[in-house]
């Protein structure tokens, strides 16, 4: 605890904004992470494949049909 | 700050995949299950030789839809949360359940609704599969584009909310937004390889189906983060008014 906290300071505590240069190399890095997360389940073996053969898209495909996403 | 956002929104989007889960199994399945076999049928009738399951249906069922909807919602949540750092404290004085749940509504419009509408989901075995590349270019095309727009509408509003209302400012965000989505509607090309013939109740109740488990995936994230953040809120709020009362 660095400052004494005064009496007369409002008693509910209010956080105000999260500044956003805290926030951009967050966007970043998750971003990057989600889209590699939603390529597998919603593109791998289908328009584009990385790792080869159809086990992904196989394993995943009621996921990624119900997800709305293009399969087949 | 942003590292407890991130966690929460990973956690609340596991727990929407759990919810998706359960929805996608009840009402999402059946309809699978009647493409699949419908699939199956039009092969043995065409004395196709059936292809080796790499993966058996069981599994696609089960493991598999529960491991592609919990991967998909925690990268979801992840992201919201972000996107709820952004926009919280800074719009509207709403509180951390009002803000998540909006949040929610304009990430399912943006991700799911916008390029669902344009490119409806496909049940297996519709669609041409000379043309998936194209198609999914398409799709993420649309999602990606909706996504800018959403931002530069919201960039609207934080703009004119100084000379206008607040009220009347959102409302000129959201024309821009979809005056831009309208624009990319009509310049992207059409997709309609649903073969004649093709069980049209099958295709509404597969599309309904899908439209669902996003709308439960969406608002259970909104949900969930909405609800850990304010319940921590009141936690910290709590423990320093008894760090106050303490000193005083």
């Amino acid at each position: 605890m660095a400052a004494p906290i005064a009496a007369d300071r409002p008693t509910v505590w209010a956080p105000t904004a999260v500044p956003l240069r805290e926030i951009l190399p967050w966007v970043v890095l998750v971003a990057l992470m989600a889209v590699i997360g939603l390529y597998f389940v919603g593109a791998e073996g289908g328009a584009a494949s990385l790792v080869g053969g159809t086990a992904v898209h196989e394993f995943v495909h009621d996921a990624r049909h119900l997800l709305a996403f293009p399969c087949h | 700050m942003v590292r407890t956002y991130i966690l929460r929104g990973l956690l609340a989007g596991v727990i929407a995949a759990a919810a998706a889960f359960g929805f996608a199994r009840v009402v999402g399945e059946p309809q699978v299950e009647r493409a699949v076999a419908r699939e199956a049928a039009a092969a043995h009738q065409r004395d196709d030789p059936s292809e080796p399951a790499v993966v058996s249906r069981d599994v696609q069922t089960t493991v598999g839809l529960a491991t592609g909807l919990v991967v998909a919602g925690a990268a979801l949540g992840g992201l919201f949360s972000l996107a709820f750092a952004v926009v919280y404290r800074r719009f509207a004085d709403a509180g951390a359940r009002g803000t998540a749940l909006a949040v929610a509504g304009a990430a399912c419009i943006a991700v799911f609704v916008v390029p669902f509408l344009k490119y409806p989901a496909n049940p297996p075995a519709v669609g041409n599969p000379a043309t998936i590349g194209h198609r999914t270019a398409l799709y993420f095309t649309l999602l990606a584009f909706s996504l800018v727009s959403l931002v530069i509408s919201v960039a609207c509003q934080r703009r004119l909310v100084a000379r206008l209302s607040a009220w009347n400012a959102s409302l000129i965000a959201a024309a821009t937004y979809l005056a831009l989505v309208a624009a990319a509607y009509v310049i992207l090309p059409g997709v309609d390889e649903v073969a004649a013939g093709y069980p049209a109740s099958l295709l509404w109740r597969f599309r309904v189906a899908g439209a669902g488990i996003q709308c439960v995936l969406w608002v259970t994230i909104g949900l969930a983060f909405g609800t850990l953040t304010e319940r921590s809120e009141r936690g910290a709020a709590r423990s320093r008014s008894d760090l106050i009362s303490a000193k005083g």
